[in-house]
C-alpha cells in the first residue's frame, strides 16, 4: 500500500515538474521574442503635431518614422528601395502613373483592415490644397489634380498631372492613414504607436500589436516593447544622461562631444562618415540690394567667386572646427548620395596663389598687403551667420583668415536667426552669407527650390522673372529635364551637368559635407547607424535591449 | 579690528585692479604672437611654454586673448559707464531738482524705461547696426549701447537724492539769498551728489562688464577675432566637468576676481557717499 502510494505520489511529482517545466518555457520563449525592453532617447524640441500628414520638424519626423506604416522605404545604409506595405510597384513610361500591388492581411493598430481604399484617402487627403504640406508639396508636379484609381482591395494607381521624376522615392515619407477608423492619427501601420504625450516632458511609444512584419525565424516585429522620447534641448544634459546609463542613443552628434565620448567610451560613439549636410556661403548678387554698385560687380563675377573658393582652406575646416569629422565639401550633393554625387568632381584644393592670379586678371592688385579692385576700393566685405552656431563661427573666423593673406577684410558678422532670414531673403541687406543645408532627400528633385531661378531658395539671386545669367538659364533647363523624365540615366546626365556649372559658377562656395556623428549605448543590441536620417534607429523594429538592461528597468 | 581688515581687503582690491589693468595693457609685450594669429596645427592645445593657457578650438593663444580681452572689458567698461552716470545725472537730478511734475514724468519715464526688455532691445539693435564695420568700432559700438541704455537705474537713484537735497536747509538758504536756476544746480545741488554719483558710476562698471559677457554669449558683442571677457566665457559652454580642461576656466577666475575687487572698492565708496 505504501508502495502504491509512492508510486503515485512519484508520478504525480513528474507530472507537476513536467507541467511547471512546459510553463517556465513557454514563459522564456515568450519573454525572448516579446520582451525587447524600452528603449530611451531625446527629442530636442516638442513634437509640433503627432499627424503624419502634417510633419515639418525633426521631433514630429522622429515620431513618424517610428509609427507611420509606408508604401515603400528606402533602406538607410543601402539607400535602395525596399517593400514595404506595397509589396511592388510600377512607374508608368510617361512618369505619370504609379501602380501599388499591397500586402494581404495587414490591419492598423485599432484593427481596422488595410486595403487601397486607405492608400486613396491618405493620398486625397495628402493633396488637399488646404491642408498645405511640405511632403504634398513634393508630389506637385504640375497644373490640376492627382487622383487615385483603386483597381482592387490590394491594388491602386496613383496618376499625376505630369511626370514626377524619382515618384516611387516620394512615398517613402507617405505614412498610410485609416480611411475608415474614428480616429484617423491614433491608427498606425508601423511599429509603435503612440501611448502617452506629456507636453513639454515626453512621449511615450509602445509596440503596435497588429504590425506585420516578422523576422526571418517568424518572431513577430518589434522586439521592443516601448519608446520612451524624453523632449530635452539641453545638448549637455542629454549626453550627461547618456554617460549615466538613462539614454541609449544620442541620434546626432556635435564634434566636440563625439570626441569627448570617444576618448573616454570609444565603443560607443560612431562615425557614419560624410552625411548628406553641408555648409557653405554665398555672396549677394541681387540687382536691387542695397550694397555699393561695385562690391556687385565682384559679387557677380565668377572669377571673383573662384578666387574666394580657392583661398579657403577646407582641409583645415575639416581637421580644425570639425576635429576630422568632416569632408572637404565638393558641390549640391554630397559623395555619400551614392547614386547623384558626380564622381568627376572634386573638392576645390586650397590655392592661394591661382586665387591671387584669378583675381588679378579681374584687375585687383595686390598692394601694402591690402587687395585694391580696378577702381581702387579696398577690397573688404562682411559675412553674417547665426549666433550660437559654434561651428559655423570657428569657419567663419578662419576664412577670415584665410582671405586675409590674400589682403581681404573679412568682417564677420553673428545675427539672431530672425533678423539674419530677414536680411538674407527679404531686405537683401548683405554681402556675403554663412549657412548649412540639411539634406534629407537624395533625389535632386528635393533642390528645385534652390537651384531654379525663379525660386524663393535661389539664395544668391532669387526669384528672378527670367535667369539673368546665361548660366543660370542653363541650369533651369538642366533641373526641369531631369524632372521631367523617369529614366535615371538620363536625370543622372542633367544633374551630372548641374553640379559641372555649380563648381565653375561657384554661386555657393561648398565648405564642408560634416560626417554623421551618432552615440548608441552598449545596452542596445542590433543598432547600425548610418548617415540617413534617423542615423541610430532606422531600424528601430529590430532593435533590443540586453537582458541586464531589461532587468534593471 | 573690523576696519582694519576692511582697508586691508581694500587695498588688495586695489592692488589686484591696478595688477590686472597694467598687465593686460602690456600684452603687446607679453602676448606678441597677438590674438587673431590662429595655430592652425595645435587647436584646443593645452598649456605648453609656447602658450601658457593653451589654444582655442582655433588655435589662438588662449593667453593673449585673456590679456587682450581683459584690455577691451576693462577699459570700455568704465567709458560706459561713464556715459550712463553722466545721463543718469542729466535726468535724475534735474527732475529731482525741479521736483513737481518733472519728477513725476521722469520718475515714469524711467520706470518704464527700466520695465522694458533689454537684452531682446540690445540683440535688436545690434541686428540693426551697419554689418560692415571693423571689429575695433563694433566694440565701441557694443559698448556705447551699453552706456546710453543703462542709465535709468541710477537716474532713479539720483532723483531721490537730488529730491531731497531740493528741500534741504542750505538749498532753501540759498534760494532766500536769491540764488536760483542753473547757477543753484551747479553750485549746491550736483556738489553734493557728487557721492552717489561715485557710487552709480563704480556700480555700473561690472554690470557693464557682465551686459556684455550675456551679449557674448549670445555671439552679440564684440566681432570677431577681438577678444573679450564675454567671447572668451562662451568656451565654457559645453565644459562638463572642471577637471576636463581645467585652464579654460581662467577668463571666468579673472572676472570673479576683479568684480569681486570692484565690490570691495565700491563699499568703500558707498561708506563715503
Amino acid at each position: 500500500m505504501s508502495d502504491l502510494m509512492n508510486t503515485a505520489g512519484r508520478r504525480a511529482l513528474i507530472r507537476l515538474l513536467f507541467c511547471f517545466a512546459l510553463v517556465s518555457l513557454a514563459f522564456t520563449s515568450s519573454a525572448f521574442s516579446q520582451s525587447g525592453g524600452e528603449l530611451r532617447f531625446c527629442l530636442r524640441s516638442e513634437p509640433k503635431t503627432f499627424d503624419p500628414l502634417l510633419v515639418d520638424d525633426d521631433s514630429s519626423l522622429a515620431i513618424r518614422y517610428l509609427t507611420g506604416g509606408v508604401l515603400v522605404r528606402a533602406n538607410r545604409k543601402t539607400q535602395d528601395l525596399e517593400p514595404e506595405l506595397a509589396e511592388s510597384w510600377k512607374v508608368s513610361k510617361d512618369g505619370k502613373q504609379i501602380t501599388f500591388k499591397l500586402r494581404h492581411g495587414i490591419t492598423f493598430s485599432d484593427g481596422s483592415p488595410f486595403s487601397s481604399e486607405d492608400v486613396a484617402f491618405t493620398m486625397q487627403r495628402l493633396m488637399d490644397p488646404a491642408l498645405h504640406t511640405s511632403t504634398g508639396d513634393a508630389f506637385r508636379s504640375g497644373s490640376g489634380a492627382v487622383s487615385t484609381k483603386i483597381i482592387a482591395p490590394d491594388q491602386i494607381v496613383i496618376i499625376f498631372p505630369a511626370p514626377l521624376a524619382g515618384l516611387e522615392r516620394l512615398f517613402d515619407q507617405v505614412a498610410i492613414m485609416s480611411a475608415h477608423s474614428p480616429k484617423k492619427e491614433v491608427a498606425v501601420l508601423g511599429p509603435f504607436l503612440v501611448a502617452e504625450y506629456k507636453a513639454g516632458s515626453s512621449v511615450l511609444l509602445r509596440r503596435n500589436p497588429n504590425y506585420w512584419k516578422k523576422d526571418s525565424q517568424g518572431r513577430r516585429l518589434p522586439y521592443l516593447d516601448s519608446i520612451r522620447l524624453d523632449i530635452q534641448s539641453n545638448r549637455d544634459v542629454e549626453m550627461l544622461r547618456f554617460k549615466r546609463g538613462e539614454l541609449d542613443l544620442i541620434n546626432v552628434l556635435d564634434s566636440d562631444y563625439f570626441d569627448r565620448l570617444a576618448a573616454s567610451s570609444p565603443q560607443l560613439a560612431h562615425d557614419a562618415g560624410a552625411s548628406l549636410d553641408s555648409d557653405f556661403m554665398w555672396f549677394n548678387q541681387v540687382a536691387s540690394a542695397p550694397i555699393p554698385e561695385y562690391k556687385r560687380a565682384w559679387f557677380r563675377s565668377a572669377n571673383f567667386r573662384r578666387a574666394i573658393s580657392q583661398a579657403i582652406n577646407r582641409e583645415d575646416l575639416s581637421r580644425v572646427v570639425f576635429n576630422g569629422h568632416a569632408q572637404p565639401a565638393v558641390g549640391p550633393v554630397s559623395p555619400a548620395n551614392k547614386f547623384w554625387f558626380n564622381s568627376k568632381l572634386k573638392a576645390e584644393p586650397y590655392r592661394p596663389d591661382s586665387a591671387l592670379k584669378r583675381l588679378q586678371a579681374d584687375g585687383f592688385r595686390l598692394q601694402n598687403g591690402a587687395l585694391f579692385d580696378k577702381g581702387g576700393n579696398a577690397v573688404e566685405f562682411s559675412i553674417v551667420t547665426n549666433a550660437g552656431s559654434k561651428p559655423r563661427e570657428r569657419m567663419a573666423v578662419m576664412v577670415q583668415e584665410d582671405l586675409g593673406k590674400l589682403g581681404i577684410k573679412v568682417n564677420v558678422v553673428t545675427l539672431d536667426f530672425p533678423s539674419l532670414i530677414e536680411r538674407i531673403s527679404q531686405k537683401f541687406n548683405y554681402e556675403a552669407a554663412m549657412l548649412g543645408f540639411r539634406n534629407v532627400d537624395l533625389d535632386p528633385n528635393g533642390q528645385m527650390n534652390i537651384w531654379l531661378s525663379s525660386a524663393e531658395n535661389h539664395a544668391w539671386n532669387p526669384q528672378q522673372k527670367s535667369p539673368e545669367t546665361a548660366w543660370e538659364a542653363e541650369i533651369d533647363r538642366l533641373m526641369r529635364a531631369q524632372a521631367s523624365t523617369a529614366d535615371p540615366k538620363k536625370r543622372k546626365g542633367s544633374f551630372d551637368r548641374v553640379q559641372e556649372i555649380a563648381a565653375e559658377q561657384a554661386p555657393f562656395i561648398y565648405l564642408v559635407n560634416q560626417n554623421a556623428l551618432s552615440a548608441v549605448s552598449g545596452a542596445v543590441e542590433g543598432a547600425n547607424p548610418g548617415i540617413l536620417s534617423p542615423q541610430t534607429f532606422w531600424n528601430a523594429e529590430r532593435l533590443t535591449l540586453n537582458a541586464s538592461t531589461r532587468a534593471s528597468r | 579690528m573690523q576696519r582694519e581688515r576692511m582697508n586691508a581687503a581694500r587695498k588688495l582690491a586695489c592692488v589686484v585692479v591696478v595688477a590686472v589693468c597694467a598687465v593686460s595693457l602690456a600684452a603687446n609685450w607679453l602676448a606678441p604672437a597677438g590674438y587673431a594669429k590662429q595655430f592652425r596645427d595645435a587647436p584646443s592645445a593645452p598649456p605648453s611654454h609656447q602658450h601658457l593657457l593653451g589654444t582655442d578650438e582655433v588655435g589662438r593663444d588662449r593667453f593673449a586673448r585673456v590679456l587682450y580681452g581683459t584690455r577691451i572689458s576693462l577699459l570700455l567698461a568704465p567709458a560706459a559707464a561713464l556715459v550712463s552716470t553722466v545721463l543718469a545725472a542729466l535726468v535724475g537730478g534735474l527732475a529731482g531738482y525741479l521736483g513737481g511734475i518733472w519728477l513725476r514724468l521722469a520718475r515714469g519715464f524711467t520706470d518704464l524705461f527700466l520695465s522694458l526688455p533689454w537684452l531682446f532691445l540690445l540683440i535688436t539693435v545690434r541686428a540693426l547696426l551697419p554689418l560692415n564695420v571693423s571689429p575695433l568700432v563694433s566694440v565701441l559700438i557694443t559698448f556705447l549701447i551699453l552706456g546710453l541704455l543703462g542709465w535709468a537705474a541710477s537716474a532713479r537713484v539720483l532723483s531721490t537724492s537730488a529730491d531731497a537735497l531740493r528741500n534741504s536747509d542750505f538749498v532753501l538758504q540759498a534760494r532766500a539769498s536769491g540764488l536760483h536756476g542753473p547757477r543753484l544746480f551747479l553750485v549746491h545741488v550736483l556738489p553734493n551728489l557728487k557721492p552717489v554719483l561715485y557710487a552709480q558710476f563704480w556700480i555700473s562698471i561690472p554690470v557693464f562688464i557682465l551686459s556684455e559677457a550675456n551679449l557674448g554669449i549670445l555671439g552679440l558683442g564684440v566681432a570677431e577675432p577681438l577678444p573679450s571677457w564675454g567671447s572668451l566665457l562662451r568656451e565654457l559652454e559645453g565644459l562638463i566637468t572642471f577637471r576636463e580642461e581645467p585652464w579654460r576656466l581662467v577668463p571666468l577666475l579673472l572676472l570673479i576676481v576683479v568684480m569681486t575687487s570692484f565690490q570691495l572698492l565700491l563699499s568703500n565708496e558707498e561708506v563715503t557717499a
